[in-house]
């Protein structure tokens, strides 16, 4: 089946099988591969993209359900060379070790914190906690993710890292 | 060519410093480079058959459809491959000469030994054919009993192989003096025994297992993609099963998504894509699925430990007795039989205890072999002291903290020859367990619990601490030799000052996770007076880095690290050999500040280290006798191991109608010595932590009497999310190790190793008004509810092994609705 897919601001198409998951075709077809999968049973989050601004499981959904989709993966975060503020607020708090989860958790992260801002709600320790349930990761203990997101949220950064890194808005072909 | 800048400046000093990890940018940007994202054209996918029985013959296999299937390129049994082993799957732990090290292949031939036991496996074009290609092969098995009790293996009745004849692998003893254990008890005041479960555990690092090999191009070398911890020994051990070449083996692990000890492995599946990569000359990978590396991937813990303590009047511990079944599994993995060896050292913790003895018996079951998990045997040795000594305080009617106080190694006493031979480097317990205890507001809590006691209520409060040492620093070789390891302690580390000024280091520590690039980068900058961003770190790799003992047991920093600045002082040695001659001074005259020579008495003169690099490179006018370039390569071996230590307390809510345990608050103090990143440290120590409370409070690889896993997956083992862990506090002392240049120690493990004996004596604690002095772990809600149960004289009968699998793998949202559902079931 022809699947047209808006990822990370450009459109892609890919004729694929009714039952390959979002996450196979933004890895395997796409080449994305900075989503990463962790599990078979939609518990660890490590797949979480932006669907349609909503954050999601990608090993959940069907690329068919993506179609005419717009998707966001990490590879579309940063921007002219900037880390998001979310990538930022996490290198600031040390709230990565193997880097795995990572991803998954700066696409729910930043997907929480537009959440919460549309329902003007403000985002304190245990509402981050809480958020980021569906997330998992086995090397930090949370503490410094948590920090990072606060951080974020507040809008307590650094004045940039100085860190430049790869524009990747461009899928490779 | 120009020179970089040297940083002058003494305050510019980096370690010590809280720098943002060199890391992170590719990590955080997706740039990241897993085994399983890598681009490998015409690559065959391999999937594997599993035994779905714990124990049983195969009869026949018939791959007909398999092979028929779409896509599918080949379908291999045991048999088929028999020929392509040189030799069994690697054990490098021969603990005892008459130690069982039955037949191990990366396919078994004809009897299953653990649910998930390889027994064929699929080459096809896409990962999906193989996949599917799977469930064709048409395996008949006889079922055999299984075997999931380590006191019910030791009887033999069923023997899971039969070349052992016997299902006890070894029995190894820490011989000291035993007629000096046997007076303490016959002489104690007071003796406690503590029966205690470290019940298995799933490492599951986020990132599964993953196996690519590709024949280069030309010639017959293979490259080996591994999400491993350990390339190097993986090298040779392939080599040696393969009965290849080590130099037709090149091992790569790219970025690994944690390892945790899992990865600290040889396994089937990097043999078997090696072997058919080699045999088909074509690429061959396989990807784990979360199920599978629940059932495939090494197991940690798994122990019964019995631990007797013995003590005067006054408490202070006078010997100390421990008997260990040690949980093998199946088969005998990398270092298996060793795991018991290594916490056997640990038994006396931090207390000066004149007589110990210790026996250990490694027991086969048919379930997933075990292997290293963090902290591996040290953890479990920490939970059986600092659990024997809330016991040994409530039998002499003294304070927890208090009984630790009178048996503390004292720091006027350092260096330390322990019991068992070690020497202690050193250590200063009293301060770290106060500074612990202030920051928790020790008294204060006591005094809170009282009040709610005499208030009454079903909420109660409990205080746990436990104190710990830590082995790290994994080890000197011939330490290692004494205990029959097969390999050495040593760590490799390279460092070359570039033409530009710029540094390269090569290390053999690889890293998965823990930042190695940063650490070596401060500890070079700090050396050669560079900036970090000017070093590149080299690793990983065994083309780029050849000699190497990778990353397990805390020991990259203490080794490796040590490695890298003595390697930087080699490097200092040279050039100003070279900057003497080019100053006309004398070498001895010669200060080296800020990556600058300066000369004693002749302040105009001076030269940056980047200048006699390039002089060292363009080699027009160097000393007689110097060799071209600033190169050093250094193999350190440490003379000891090095020993953290800490104390860590929390305070815990046990709800006496739920079974739920909320810990309120947890504070660390932890003295890893010279701290090079405490950003770095503070990560490692959260990490840790959680990792402990997850066994104190969640995790358990539950196993039905038939061998099946019941906790299988991410759905159902419970590893803990953010809600499930509070926020830690830590605090730390700063004792630097006299072992090696740096000060440092290490302190990947110290939170595990502190953490679920913690927890655990808070729980206790938070009950022992109610008369429960045990629990076992995880202390989920059933367990909770059955040691109140066992205190009030009911012994919690009623309740099957299913209801203790239903609610170790409970929704983690509801615990106490499958706790009210077993209670009802148990009335
Ligand atoms: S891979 Fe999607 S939730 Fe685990
Ligand atoms: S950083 Fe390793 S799993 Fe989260």
């Amino acid at each position: 089946m022809l699947v047209t897919v808006t990822v990370n601001g450009v459109e892609r198409s890919a004729d694929v099988e009714p039952r390959l998951l979002l996450v196979h075709l933004l890895r395997e077809v796409l080449g994305l591969t900075g989503t990463n999968v962790g599990c078979d049973t939609t518990s660890c989050g490590a797949c979480t993209v932006h669907l349609d601004g909503q954050s999601v499981k990608s090993c959940t959904v069907l690329a068919v359900q993506a179609d005419g989709s717009s998707v966001t993966t990490i590879e579309g975060m940063a921007h002219d060379g900037e880390m998001h503020p979310m990538q930022q607020a996490f290198m600031e708090n040390h709230g990565l070790q193997c880097g795995y989860c990572t991803p998954g958790m700066v696409m729910a992260a930043s997907a929480l914190i537009s959440e919460v801002e549309a329902e003007g709600r403000t985002l304190d320790e245990a509402a981050v906690r809480e958020g980021l349930e569906g997330n998992l990761c086995r090397c930090t203990g949370y503490q410094n993710i948590v920090s990072a997101v606060l951080a974020c949220a507040r809008g307590e950064l650094g004045d940039g890292t100085g860190v430049q890194v790869r524009d990747r808005q461009e899928v490779p072909a | 060519m120009t020179a970089t800048e040297p940083r002058t400046d003494e305050a510019t000093k980096v370690t010590g410093t809280r720098l943002l990890r060199k890391e992170d940018p590719a990590l955080l940007t997706g740039e990241g480079r897993y085994t399983d994202d890598l681009q490998i054209p015409g690559a065959l996918h391999m999937s594997v058959v599993r035994s779905p029985f714990a124990h049983a013959r195969i009869t026949s296999i018939d791959t007909a459809d398999a092979l028929a299937s779409p896509g599918v390129v080949a379908v291999y049994t045991g048999a088929d491959l028999a020929d392509l082993w040189a030799d069994q799957m690697p054990m490098a732990w021969q603990v005892t000469e008459d130690m069982h090290n039955p037949p191990h292949f990366p396919v078994t031939q004809d009897t299953a030994r653990y649910v998930g036991d390889a027994v064929a496996v699929v080459l096809a074009e896409s990962s999906v054919a193989a996949r599917d290609a799977v469930d064709l092969v048409d395996v008949d098995y006889d079922p055999l009993p299984a075997v999931v009790d380590l006191e019910a293996a030791l009887t033999d009745e069923v023997v899971i192989h039969e070349s052992a004849g016997t299902n006890k692998a070894y029995t190894w003893d820490l011989e000291i003096d035993e007629a000096a254990v046997a007076k303490a008890f016959d002489e104690a005041a007071h003796t406690v025994t503590g029966h205690f479960v470290q019940q298995r555990l799933l490492p599951m690092p986020m990132e599964p297992r993953a196996v690519a090999c590709v024949p280069e191009p030309f010639g017959g070398g293979l490259t080996l993609y591994s999400a491993t911890q350990i390339p190097h020994i993986l090298k040779v051990m392939t080599a040696v099963t393969l009965g290849m070449s080590e130099a037709d083996i090149r091992v790569v692990a790219p970025s690994v998504g944690g390892g945790f000890g899992s990865k600290l492995e040889v396994y089937a599946e990097e043999m078997l894509c090696t072997a058919l990569a080699h045999k088909l000359r074509r690429p061959v990978r396989w990807l784990e699925e979360r199920s599978e590396n629940a059932q495939a991937t090494i197991h940690g813990r798994g122990q019964i430990q019995e631990i007797d303590l013995a003590a005067d009047a006054d408490g202070k511990v006078t010997g100390v007795r421990v008997r260990l079944l040690a949980d093998m599994g199946a088969y005998l993995q990398l270092i298996t039989p060793g795991i018991p060896l290594l916490g056997s050292f640990l038994y006396c913790g931090v207390y000066d205890i004149p007589a110990f003895s210790f026996t250990c018996t490694g027991v086969f079951t048919t379930m997933t072999p075990t292997d290293a998990y963090r902290g591996a045997g040290r953890p479990e040795a920490t939970y059986a002291i600092e659990r024997g000594m809330d016991l040994l305080a409530r039998e002499v009617g003294v304070d927890p903290a208090e009984i630790r106080r009178r048996n503390y190694i004292t720091h006027d006493q350092f260096p330390y020859t322990a019991v068992t031979g070690l020497e202690y480097d050193s250590g200063n317990h009293e301060s770290a367990a106060q500074i612990a205890l202030d920051m928790a507001g020790y008294d204060d809590l006591r005094a809170e619990q009282a009040k709610r006691r005499e208030e009454g209520g079903t909420r109660h409060l409990g205080i746990g601490m436990s104190s710990y040492f830590e082995m790290c620093g994994l080890a000197p070789s011939r330490v290692l030799a004494s205990l029959n390891y097969s390999a050495g302690g040593w760590e490799s580390a390279t460092v070359r000052m570039m033409p530009t000024g710029k540094v390269q280091v090569v290390s053999g520590a690889t890293p998965h996770g823990q930042g190695h690039e940063t650490s070596w980068s401060m500890i070079v900058a700090d050396k050669l007076g560079v900036s970090p961003d000017d070093v590149e770190v080299l690793h990983s790799d065994t083309n780029t880095s050849p000699h190497g003992m990778d990353t397990y047991g805390s020991r990259s920093l203490p080794v490796g690290g040590v490695a890298v600045a003595l390697a930087c002082d080699q490097v200092i040695d040279k050039a100003k050999q070279i900057a003497a001659h080019q100053m006309e001074a004398s070498a001895d005259d010669l200060e080296l500040s800020g990556g600058v020579f300066t000369v004693r008495g002749s302040p105009d003169k001076e030269m940056p280290m980047a200048a006699v690099a390039f002089e060292a490179f363009t080699a027009h006018d160097l000393p007689d006798g110097v060799e071209p370039n600033l190169t050093a390569q250094v193999t350190y071996d440490p003379p000891n191991f090095s020993w953290p230590f800490g104390t860590h307390v929390c305070a815990v809510e046990v709800d006496e109608e739920t079974g739920a345990v909320e810990v309120r608050d947890y504070v660390a103090v932890d003295d890893c010595g010279t701290q090079i990143n405490p950003m770095i440290v503070e990560g490692q120590v959260h990490g840790g932590i959680v990792q402990g409370l997850a066994q104190a409070l969640f995790e358990e690889a539950v196993y039905d009497a038939d061998g099946n896993l019941q906790a299988g997956s991410l759905a159902e083992y419970l590893v803990p999310a953010a809600p499930d862990v509070p926020p830690m506090r830590l605090g730390h002392s700063v004792t630097p190790s006299p072992t090696n240049s740096l000060g440092v120690k290490g302190v990947g493990e110290a939170g595990t190793i502190g953490a679920a004996s913690t927890v655990i004596n808070a729980v206790v604690d938070a009950l022992s008004h109610k008369g429960v002095t045990e629990m076992r772990m995880p202390a989920s809600p059933l367990h909770v509810w059955e040691a109140l149960q066992a205190a009030r004289g009911g012994d919690g009968e009623g309740l099957t092994a299913e209801g203790a699998t239903d609610t170790a793998g409970a929704d983690r949202d509801a615990p106490s609705d499958s706790l009210q559902a077993d209670q009802g079931g148990a009335s």
